[in-house]
């Protein structure tokens, strides 16, 4: 069997370190840009602005009282939020960043990220069946039930750019797109896919699972600590994944005029679609929960199945 | 559809407006005459409580965080024995100042209230009692009302005619 | 090492099914089922076979499981039923199963006896599943979407409103 390994041990530290880094960062970015568009400013007193708060932050949450409920089913309510972090960490594996930079090629590395994907809502549902609590509870049925409706189709919506580059190997994909990335032919498979990807990271609009208006904080209502930390940390790590995901599969990855390395235009395109990301949670409001599942099933799955039938058909029309 | 990016546009374009922040410690609010701050006790223009014990503004309050006793003097004046706010209760709505039929509890422009110790909150008649005559400067209940006190009996307040002489038929 | 991890993870299979047998917490059952699934989807990866490694994952792993704990949790099974699966568990009830599958094992034991060399590391890609699938199986793809066809109109009929019960 062929190596599919390419970056050296010393590669894979610094991926694994500077993902972390900029999930934590995100923290503070998060918080600022939301605080400017409501016509604030965010936090801007520890340190040049704001920007040693994740640092302020981290400290607090690690020596906060890491409390189990006694009431808890104690071996789940532990494994729950390693969950998250390592299927999230995981699916860093097969990001491409650039050109030789990067963990592994696989030849099946979106299938490997759906699956990820999927594995990580098991983080949610446990931690929210584990609490013994019923609006943690609540919290993880309406993630089990988001979950199921959501991966559907972002795993169809991803398919026309599968069919479009003739591979499921993320590089391949990219290489593909050097003649036009496919956000173009394929923007109905990009609304779908950002719509899930939002769905899948459980954060606003559909934040259903956690949201604190109606179920005090959903699934990590009895999480203190670090482990709600890692819950936390999750969460950016998979907008971070999610956004590389995005950027891979619509728009061309690290392609981009050469005046710049590609490892950072990757990283452009990255920023931006976390603020995207960002600016979607903090303008849109919280749907009704039957209002989603409607949204999932009547609207969107209909309109990927739609995409990829007239992508088939056009690529076999096309092709001759 | 259309709404939703709509709103994303609007809340995008927040992005060059600037904030509305005062940046507290360094720099103060702008807090105006009627700001419903710390509780003062006033006084009269002549430099006297304004207080009579009437009990209204403890009657009013609805956390019940305001305690006094009433005592008289040997002119008959009425004054709080003690008078004690608790401001780890008071909630600063001003229920308080609208009932006292004195002016002499009022609320001043000023929040700076911090304590360490919670039983500091507690203030007695001589934190709350200030020199001057708050919002009011004209203001004299003694010399309004037709209650008669020593060195003012009745019918002497200002406005006011002199007592009608129930003995006299004449008009 | 490759024929070591085919071995570890055909272990941790086989504890993990014997402990969804064994578990009267239904959710735990439910969770050592899960990794039971990942570690034959591992163990399909071994054999080169990545795409069938990465379905099951994403497939039964992700989205049937969690429909099953979906399920369960809506259950809300407690103490009581956990008495009942106790009680359920009697040496008499899987005596028969016992003796069926320990034919089955010993069947499997001699296969693995009688087999020449285990075909390891040859990689199946997408195309080759798209063609076996579309090429010869073509009529059990199509008899198999028939009954997920017929399955999906089943829940529809089950699931629609009762026009009769709402008032207009």
């Amino acid at each position: 069997m062929k190596s599919m390994t390419i970056g050296t041990p010393w590669q894979i530290f610094g991926i694994l370190v500077s993902v972390i880094t900029v999930s934590a960062l995100l923290i503070w970015v998060e918080r600022r840009l939301i605080g400017i568009w409501q016509d604030r400013l965010g936090p801007n007193r520890v340190g040049p602005w704001g920007l040693f708060q994740v640092a302020a932050d981290m400290i607090k949450i690690f020596f906060k009282e890491d409390w189990i409920p006694p009431f808890a089913d104690k071996p789940i309510f532990l494994i729950a939020p390693a969950i998250i972090m390592m299927t999230m960490l995981l699916g860093f594996v097969i990001v491409p960043f650039a050109p030789g930079v990067g963990i592994i090629d696989f030849n099946f590395g979106l299938l490997y990220f759906l699956a990820l994907s999927s594995l990580s809502v098991y983080s949610v549902v446990l931690a929210g069946y584990a609490s013994h609590n019923k609006y943690a509870l609540l919290g993880s049925l309406r993630a089990a039930a988001q979950s199921i409706s959501y991966e559907v189709f972002m795993g169809l919506s991803a398919m026309g750019v599968v069919m479009l580059a003739g591979s499921f190997n993320l590089r391949e994909i990219v290489e593909a797109q050097r003649d036009g990335w496919f956000f173009l032919p394929q923007f109905a498979g990009l609304l779908a896919f950002t719509v899930a990807m939002v769905a899948e990271s459980h954060r606003g609009p559909f934040d259903l699972p956690e949201a604190e208006h109606e179920i005090i904080a959903g699934f990590h209502t009895e999480y203190s600590g670090m482990k709600f930390g890692m819950f936390f940390v999750g969460e950016y790590l998979g907008v971070t994944l999610n956004s590389a995901l995005i950027v891979t599969l619509f728009f061309g990855g690290w392609l981009g005029p050469a005046f710049l390395p590609p490892l950072f235009w990757f990283m452009l395109k990255c920023a931006v679609f976390i603020v995207f990301f960002i600016l979607i949670r903090s303008a849109l409001p919280r749907p009704r929960y039957d209002q989603l599942m409607n949204f999932g099933w009547k609207r969107m799955l209909p309109l990927t199945l739609l995409n990829i039938v007239v992508t088939g058909g056009l690529g076999l029309w096309m092709g001759g | 559809m259309l709404s939703q990016l709509r709103s994303l546009w609007l809340v995008l374009k927040h992005t060059f407006t600037p904030a509305d922040t005062v940046q507290y410690p360094e720099q103060k609010p702008a807090l105006f005459p009627r700001y419903r701050g710390r509780i003062v006790l006033t006084r009269d223009p002549d430099g006297q409580e304004r207080c009579v014990a009437c009990n209204l503004c403890a009657a009013a309050c609805p956390v019940d965080c305001i305690a006094l006793q009433k005592g008289e003097d040997e002119t008959g004046r009425w004054y709080p024995e003690f008078f004690r706010i608790n401001f780890s209760r008071c909630i600063l709505c001003g229920l308080c100042e609208e009932a006292c039929p004195t002016y002499a509890i009022q609320l001043t422009p000023d929040f700076e209230m911090c304590e360490y110790d919670r039983r500091n909150l507690v203030y007695e008649k001589e934190h709350l009692l200030i020199r001057g005559t708050g919002k009011y400067p004209d203001y004299n209940f003694y010399r309004i009302a037709g209650k008669s006190i020593g060195g003012k009996d009745k019918g002497e307040a200002e406005n006011e005619g002199k007592p009608i002489d129930i003995k006299s038929l004449l008009p | 090492m490759e024929l070591a991890l085919f071995y570890l993870s055909a272990l941790i299979a086989l504890v993990s099914t014997v402990l969804v047998l064994i578990q009267f917490n239904t959710v735990h059952a439910l969770l050592y089922l899960i990794v039971s699934l990942l570690a034959s989807g591992f163990i399909f990866y071994l054999l080169g076979a990545y795409f069938a490694a990465v379905l099951e994952v994403i497939i039964y792993a992700g989205a049937i499981m969690v429909l099953f704990v979906f399920v369960v949790m809506m259950l809300n099974l407690g103490q009581k039923t956990i008495a009942q699966e106790k009680s359920w568990l009697y040496p008499g009830i899987w005596r028969g199963p016992f003796l069926l599958s320990s034919l089955l094992l010993l069947e499997l034991g001699y296969t693995i006896a009688q087999a020449a060399s285990a075909n390891l590391g040859q990689v199946v890609d997408a195309k080759r599943v798209g063609i076996a699938l579309f090429g010869p199986y073509l009529l059990a793809v199509e008899a198999a979407s028939l009954l997920l066809l017929a399955g999906l109109v089943g829940s529809y009929r089950l699931g629609r409103p009762l026009r009769d019960k709402v008032s207009p």
